[in-house]
């Protein structure tokens, strides 16, 4: 029953959205060694306390967020956009 | 008061002008509105309403609340019946059909009493000693389980559909007030004075909590509810806040109604978020476990008290009660004022001043109910200053009552992670701290003196509304505090050399003697004594046995409660219906159903339909009324391959794709190449997972230089657009490109078989269909029936084929001349069976083969992969393990023997005498028209290149059993492609 304030949308129930991952992960390049895509895709932190994650607005209006949840309390302190902007905008 | 009624003539919050008649046990009786159905069945003096569950010993009410342990019935008749019902929270109502549970025939004679002469083999642990290493193994488990199951268990649920109804509802408020006594009361009464938007929920069905209980009870309490109501707070009545869940949201089930009254719900579960909760659910009054304490007569003090005021019972003439503390004081003077003969035990040698013509024998406690069915009296005993107990005499009575201190009811706290705290002090476990906008108050936060409950309500709610920002008057908060007279913790009556039949919790039939056994066997962990013995494991949930339990435990070990600690209490507070959990989430309601925009079409073209995820799809369009689907699907592949036939493809995932970037985005994805690919033209594209995996397929079609139209799976279309999503928010925000999901927008049909450009021929205008102007894996645009159409020469079925893709709206007019040039030349409709039949002849690959576990190279496509450019998954798909020659890969599956069917799912085993998983497995099959088999494709370890031409064993233990089959080429049909480029 958590409440993510989609930067979009406002305040949401976490039912319209869908998890999305480790958003501390930085993906290497596509023709990267395979060993630096085993690390992005296979070794993640679990922390107990605050996590930066993604959560996909699925059901809204579908942006990827970056969300600061405490992995203990579920307590959302921040949620803002993926990335600043579309192409040239950003 | 008649013989047969202890109903007193006057008093009570029920309506005498009103009578309603009820059934027990097939027995009539009559009660009024007002009365639960325990306090109905007393006033009927009807004393045994239940069996145990273990020893089957008759049960009387014990309590007047939800902690009820004895008055368990199954309420209503056939699919509205339901088990474990507690009497005491039913409200009455006319016509209401209750039975008594644990026993046959009936409570009043059951023939399982033998388990309680038997007893000794029925203790702490008894099923896992019984049953483990049992001599016959799992056989004779079943069988003994199945005997015992029909002994025990708590009532039995109908086995019919639930034909009530439910809904869900959701709410918000500043402060939500769980329980209206009177700290609950003074709560909202306190925080709607403020100007808050107040909601008060009460799980009974009469406000007042703790008011109804007094003498002066009905009139206090409307009051306090007239007040609340003149200030608008929403007052939720039968209602139960059963958790406490993340951010503070509450789930409250209201029962609606008991009867059946057509559309009406049941009962409602709300999902409430509250910026303010407070917690006045008030404290349960403990027993004293001494022997015999289950005998049908023997009730807690409080609950004997609610009886006589709130609903006007004297239960018994002759009455003891014995207590701990003060509470047993009122109800003994309130029973006497009924004119009852009262003696009162106080374990203590100092307490309150005797009631009026009550005599107090101070520092004696009950050592034994006596009676079999009934109490006929009790046994009392001296309690010396070391705590050991000499038995004085026996006082004959036929009702006792027991107060053995108040355990405040700190579950929803407990919800939220808040582990509660020993008092030693005040003999209970108190609510811990939590950071959460949550206010304990009244008796849950260990008051038990009323006007500080109403201190503690309005000094919680005040500072609520300061927490919310809002103006609310200081009110100081009272503390829990030891009295002048104490509650002595006494929670077990023993005597040296003496055994005691003392139960902890009646429901469960756990006695002290249990418990000791399990600290003897080595359960010294109170979760883990839990288990063993059963404690509070029934409907209870500990609300009556846990502290007894767990002090027990303490005294056994050595170890003080506090060390001690308690067993965690979750979500739901008492049981709960699953069909409020589900709502209107029921049947065709339970997901959604996808239609393509011809389902009406089909449908008047007679499909027969079946659904795929949640798509409703033809599966077969039967030409009589009784052509099978195996006959059908036939007909269609024969028809199709050696005519033509359309398909309602329209499920398909569509996503445009669309800017600038849009042609390297799509290289990106796919293992091949997109960039170069020609306006006009599709091209056919696997997409693998950042492992490596593949993921998905689909055919790409590019409209413009920067407009591409995707396709993905029916299945994948969510999981891919999301995927676009990701890559395009997340990693790669520089590309120009924007994708967006057309799959409803746009209706697909297949137009396959040798005929098919005849078809298209007859209808199609503004297009040139002929092979030179119109190549396969072209995309062109035309008119059919006046509407605009995306034409797309690919081929699912192998076949010379279009798929024609239309705007949703305009799908019908399109697939009616279709269908008028299709019938003519004697082409057919065909559905999902004869479209995956056809697949596996050509060996297309499928959802059951890209089962999340398949690289390309399992499935034959490796050399689609790109080496001149990087996409998502290469780097992974390059591990060494994904290329094991021994990994399964695609094969094709023919039967060995003339005309046996192969079975999708068996298991293919190198020879008959292999177990386990063998070398791989059937996903797919179908019987071949055209070859006049059966054929499969299949995942087998080292695929075509070890297998081609050998024979393995199908394993179909459940179905078939051994089947022999040779492993083939899975490209059964034209492996060319000659038909589809013609
Ligand atoms: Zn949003």
């Amino acid at each position: 029953m958590i409440i993510i304030p989609c930067p979009f949308c406002g305040d949401r129930d976490h039912s319209e959205f869908s998890y999305g991952g480790d958003a501390t992960v930085k993906y290497p390049a596509l023709d990267a060694s395979a060993e630096d895509w085993y690390n992005a895709v296979y070794l993640r932190k679990n922390p107990r306390g605050a996590h930066t994650e993604y959560w996909h607005h699925v059901g809204g209006c579908r942006s990827w967020l970056v969300v600061e949840r405490d992995t203990l309390t579920h307590e959302i302190s921040s949620a803002k956009y993926a990335h600043d902007g579309y192409g040239d905008s950003a | 008061m008649s013989a047969s009624s202890s109903r007193l003539n006057a008093g009570g919050i029920i309506n005498r002008n009103e009578t309603l008649s009820f059934k027990f046990d097939g027995k009539s009786y009559a009660g009024h509105p007002g009365d639960s159905l325990a306090s109905a069945l007393l006033a009927n003096n009807v004393k045994i309403v239940g069996r145990g569950f273990k020893y089957h010993r008759p049960r009387g009410v014990m309590s007047a609340g939800q902690e009820e342990g004895g008055a368990i019935l199954t309420v209503g008749t056939g699919a509205r019946r339901e088990p474990n019902v507690k009497a005491t929270m039913q409200p009455l109502y006319g016509g209401l059909e209750s039975f008594g549970q644990n026993a046959w025939p009936s409570v009043a004679r059951d023939f399982g009493r033998v388990n309680d002469i038997g007893s000794r083999f029925l203790g702490a642990g008894f099923y896992y000693k019984t049953f483990f290493g049992i001599r016959g193994g799992t056989k004779d488990w079943m069988l003994f389980e199945k005997i015992i199951r029909k002994a025990a268990g708590m009532g039995t649920a109908s086995r019919e559909p639930d034909p009530a109804h439910y809904e869900t509802a959701h709410t918000s408020c500043d402060v939500l007030v769980v329980g209206a006594g009177p700290a609950g009361i003074a709560a909202a009464t306190q925080a709607a004075e403020a100007g808050l938007d107040v909601v008060i929920a009460e799980q009974d069905f009469t406000l007042g909590g703790d008011y109804l209980s007094q003498p002066d009870g009905a009139h206090r309490a409307v009051e306090a509810v007239a007040k609340i109501g003149s200030l608008g707070v929403s007052v939720m009545l039968r209602t139960q806040v059963f958790g406490l869940y993340d951010g503070c949201v509450a789930g409250l089930i209201e029962s609606v109604t008991d009867q059946e009254t057509g559309m009406q719900v049941r009962q409602r579960m709300w999902i409430v978020r509250p910026r303010q909760i407070i917690i006045a659910t008030g404290a349960i009054e403990r027993p004293i476990a001494f022997g015999n304490n289950d005998r049908p007569g023997i009730m807690g003090s409080a609950g004997l008290r609610t009886y006589l005021n709130r609903y006007a019972i004297k239960p018994g003439q002759e009455a003891v009660i014995a207590t701990t503390n003060d509470s047993g004081y009122a109800t003994a003077a309130d029973l006497k004022a009924s004119g009852a003969q009262v003696t009162l035990l106080d374990a203590r040698t100092h307490g309150p001043d005797a009631p009026e013509g009550v005599e107090v024998l101070r520092g004696r406690v009950p050592v034994k109910g006596e009676g079999w069915s009934e109490l006929q009296g009790l046994q009392i005993g001296k309690l010396s200053e070391s705590g050991e107990v000499s038995v004085e005499k026996s006082i004959g009575c036929d009702l006792a009552a027991v107060s053995g201190g108040w355990s405040p009811v700190v579950n929803l706290t407990s919800h939220r992670g808040v582990k509660p705290v020993w008092s030693e002090e005040m003999d209970c476990f108190l609510p811990g701290e939590t950071k959460e906008p949550i206010k304990v108050c009244g008796s849950a936060a260990g008051l038990w003196d009323e006007e500080e409950c109403r201190l503690s309500g309005a000094a919680a709610a005040a500072e609520a509304a300061r927490d919310l920002g809002v103006n609310a008057p200081v009110v100081e908060r009272p503390e829990p505090r030891r009295t002048n007279t104490p509650t002595m913790a006494l929670y077990e009556v023993t005597l040296p050399g003496k055994k005691l039949k003392s139960f902890v919790d009646p429901q469960h039939d756990v006695t002290t003697g249990d418990i000791r056994l399990a600290h003897q066997e080595g359960f010294v962990s109170v979760e883990h004594m839990k288990r063993y013995t059963t404690l509070g494991m029934a409907t209870d949930q500990g609300k009556v046995g846990n502290v007894i339990g767990i002090a027990l435990m303490a005294a056994a070990t050595g170890a003080p409660v506090s060390k001690t600690g308690t067993t965690t209490f979750r979500p739901p507070y008492s049981p709960i219906s699953i069909g409020a959990i589900a709502g209107r989430s029921v049947k065709q309601h339970f997901r959604p159903n996808r239609l393509t925009p011809l389902d009406a079409w089909n449908k008047k073209h007679n499909a027969v339909m079946t659904q795929a995820g949640l798509w409703w799809r033809p599966w077969y369009y039967p030409i009589t009324p009784t052509e099978s689907v195996d006959d059908a699907y036939e007909r269609e592949m024969k028809v199709t391959r050696e005519c033509v036939g359309l398909c309602d493809v329209s499920s398909l995932g569509k996503i445009m794709v669309q800017g600038p970037d849009a042609g390297e985005f799509l290289n990106r994805l796919y293992v091949n190449g997109f960039g170069k690919l020609a306006v006009g033209k599709a091209r056919y594209g696997v997409m693998l997972r950042d492992d490596g995996v593949v993921y998905d397929d689909g055919t790409t079609w590019r409209l413009s230089e920067n407009d591409f139209l995707m396709t993905t799976t029916t299945a994948n279309a969510a999981g891919v657009m999301a995927k676009l999503e990701e890559y395009l928010q997340t990693r790669w925000p520089e590309l120009k490109v924007s994708v967006a999901s057309v799959s409803d927008q746009w209706a697909g049909i297949a137009v396959a078989g040798p005929k098919s450009r005849d078809v298209l021929e007859a209808v199609t205008t503004e297009c040139d269909l002929s092979n030179e102007a119109f190549p396969f894996m072209g995309i062109r645009e035309g008119v059919i029936a006046d509407k605009k159409v995306y034409l797309a020469r690919i081929s699912f079925s192998g076949e010379r084929a279009y798929e024609v893709y239309v705007r949703s709206g305009d799908a019908e007019p399109v697939a009616d001349a279709l269908w008028g040039a299709t019938k003519p030349l004697g082409g057919c409709l065909y559905g999902t069976e004869a479209l995956g039949a056809m697949r596996v002849e050509k060996g297309h690959v499928a959802g059951s083969e890209l089962d999340g576990r398949t690289t390309l190279e399992d499935l034959g496509l490796g050399k689609m992969a790109s080496s001149k450019k990087a996409y998502i998954g290469k780097a992974l798909a390059a591990r060494e393990g994904l290329h094991d020659a021994d990994r399964k890969q695609l094969v094709g599956i023919i039967p060995t023997g003339d005309g046996k069917r192969l079975r999708a799912g068996a298991l293919l085993m190198a020879d008959t005498e292999q177990r386990g998983h063998g070398e791989g497995e059937i996903t797919a099959v179908t019987y071949s028209v055209e070859l006049g088999h059966w054929i499969g494709l299949g995942l087998i370890r080292g695929g075509v290149e070890r297998w081609d031409g050998k024979t393995a064993i199908s394993a179909d233990p459940v179905r078939d059993g051994n089947t022999e089959v040779r492993i083939v080429s899975p490209h059964f049909l034209d492996p060319k492609g000659e038909r589809m480029h013609g």
